[in-house]
């Protein structure tokens, strides 16, 4: 058996009442591109944030490679190589873009502790940001306080903060969120560019974003997980045309 | 423009960190009142160590997002600490306020623990207490600290052997001063390193700053151990040129007050505390002079005018106004 770059086993979790994941198992291959979809509440974000750690699984476990995360904190388990972007930005809104992701760069590099040396000394560290920038098309805008940044250009930052630790594993929750259909094509481009050591799980709705880029489909349904196949077997597959394609189609037809 | 911003990155930050013409206008024009005031000096002195605390304050809360209403723990530490030393018959003020630094850091570095978990609203609390529980302890121990009527006794030995505390308050203001001047070229230091950067990541956006793989508990401590430390010389500083400590040194007024320095001078800038300490001591010396029962009616006002007026504090306004003004030209 192949070892996974990224596992939940058996995860539950539930809010009172309320089951949010149950026996949830998903495994992430190295170099995975995984698309998770399913209805509005079904779960899925709530799994990136047990696979993270923002929060805790009340059974089950979560793997790192062969290394069970399940007690650590979230920092801790980007440090091991698990990163994650938001579905509503959450940026540094007044840091430049290049600051924030030196920031993150410094972070991983471990010299954010450093008070008597001034930041421009660091070289590498600002270079390396500089490039993760540029290949995500922001290098002319790298001077831009983020909240000053275009929409889309802010949802390609999401990204760049998320590289800046180097990540095995990258989550993206609804990376292309608000952003306008052509543009969205564009962000799954770069996306879809990244290097294949990195393992990447997306969220997303619009099906044709996610039957071109995705290599599998993960479907949850009510906090489990209904089925998991490619692109083609998710879509002749009877119960998620029931529960899931059929809704998202009348969708469509409504707007 | 584009194209040069691509070819070296780093010139824009490092033209974000070279010193400004105003700034060291800024800092010219604080030795202006030893020929122009020198009536003015011990006020002087007292608007140097009020901008010293300013400038502890100004790290934690204008950089780190850390709100505190009990900082005059940590002055108050440095204050009793130099004055004890002194009083034990170590009068020399650079050893002093070195040791007073390390007291008050040492303090701060174990109240840290409790800061760092907190935020907002719990945090104006738990400092609140800190102060109030640290004032009533030094009430107490009136064997250690004189209690309500202060500390006796210290002497404090001409600096460096040469220059002897003054009536008229040259020395005072001298050493003051120099105090401000090199703990501020360490903060401008720190705001400019990378940890700076963490510092402003952890104001603008904590949650985001754990989901880079930051330290932001760890960080947290360290900017709060360096800002007591810093308050604590400020303390030291008072406490060796007065050669007097007394409760009001621990006190919640000079928590509130610092704050409202630094909200009427702009927080995270630097020179916002700095022109703040200025604004409010000459405020305070001639309201109270006007109206010796009421004065702290008139502060009230300025306060309330300048955060209606200028949000983000008197430099705040000074750097839109420059601004519109370059816009214009």
């Amino acid at each position: 058996m192949s070892e996974s770059a990224l596992a939940a086993r058996g995860v539950d979790k539930r809010f009172g009442s309320l089951v949010v994941a149950a026996n949830v198992n998903l495994a992430l291959p190295p170099g995975a591109r995984h698309a998770l979809i399913g209805p509005n509440g079904a779960g899925k974000t709530t799994l990136i944030n047990l696979m993270t750690g923002m929060l805790r699984p009340d059974a089950g476990q979560i793997l790192l490679g062969r290394e069970d995360v399940t007690a650590l904190a979230p920092e801790q388990r980007v440090r091991r190589g698990l990163a994650r972007t938001y579905q509503i930005n959450s940026l540094f809104p007044h840091l430049t873009a290049l600051e924030s992701v030196t920031l993150a760069v410094c972070e991983r590099r471990r010299v954010a502790q450093t008070w008597w040396r001034r930041l421009i000394t660091y070289r590498e560290e600002i270079e390396e940001a500089h490039q993760i920038l540029v290949a995500l098309m922001l290098g002319a805008a790298c001077h831009r306080p983020a909240r000053e940044l275009a929409y889309g250009q802010q949802r390609l930052l999401e990204i760049a903060l998320a590289l800046a630790s180097r990540p095995k594993v990258l989550l993206l929750d609804e990376p292309a969120a608000g952003v306008p259909r052509e543009e969205s094509k564009e962000l799954f481009a770069a996306i879809a560019g990244l290097s294949r050591d990195i393992a990447v799980l997306f969220i997303e709705h619009d099906m044709e974003l996610v039957f071109r880029f995705a290599s599998r489909v993960i479907v949850m349904v009510g906090g489990s997980i209904l089925v998991e196949g490619t692109p083609a077997e998710i879509t002749s597959d009877p119960q998620v045309r029931a529960v899931y394609l059929g809704k998202a189609q009348r969708e469509y037809r409504y707007g | 423009m584009t194209s040069t911003t691509i070819a070296e990155p780093r010139d824009y930050l490092q033209a974000q960190m070279r010193w400004r013409l105003g700034e060291i206008a800024f800092w010219l024009a604080t030795l202006l009142p030893f020929v122009l005031a020198p009536d003015y000096l011990l006020l002087a002195s007292q608007v140097a160590i009020a901008a010293l605390f300013v400038l502890s304050l100004d790290l934690i809360l204008g950089f780190a997002g850390i709100v505190s209403l009990g900082h005059a723990a940590y002055f108050g530490t440095g204050a009793y600490t130099a004055g004890l030393i002194s009083k034990l018959g170590w009068g020399e003020p650079l050893t002093g306020l070195v040791i007073a630094a390390l007291a008050a850091g040492l303090f701060g570095y174990v109240t840290s623990f409790i800061i760092a978990r907190f935020r907002h609203l719990p945090l104006i609390m738990i400092t609140l207490g800190i102060g109030l529980l640290l004032q009533e302890s030094a009430n107490s121990a009136s064997w250690l600290t004189g209690g309500f009527d202060g500390l006796q006794g210290i002497h404090t030995w001409p600096i460096l052997g040469r220059f002897r505390f003054d009536l008229y308050g040259y020395t005072a203001y001298g050493y003051a001063l120099a105090a401000l001047f090199v703990i501020f070229l360490g903060a401008r230091r720190l705001i400019h390193s990378p940890f700076g950067l963490a510092l402003r990541g952890i104001r603008d956006n904590s949650q985001r700053m754990r989901a880079i793989g930051a330290t932001t508990h760890s960080h947290i401590r360290t900017i709060y151990t360096i800002a007591a430390m810093i308050a604590g010389a400020a303390g030291a500083v008072l406490a060796q040129s007065t050669e007097t400590v007394s409760l009001e040194v621990l006190g919640f007024q000079r928590s509130a007050d610092v704050l409202v320095m630094l909200i009427l001078g702009g927080t995270g800038r630097l020179y916002g505390g700095l022109l703040g300490a200025v604004v409010y001591m000459v405020a305070r010396d001639q309201f109270s002079g006007l109206n010796p029962q009421y004065w702290y009616f008139w502060i009230g006002l300025l306060l309330i005018a300048v955060v209606v007026v200028l949000p983000n504090g008197l430099l705040g306004g000074l750097s839109l106004l420059t601004r519109r003004a370059k816009a214009q030209s």
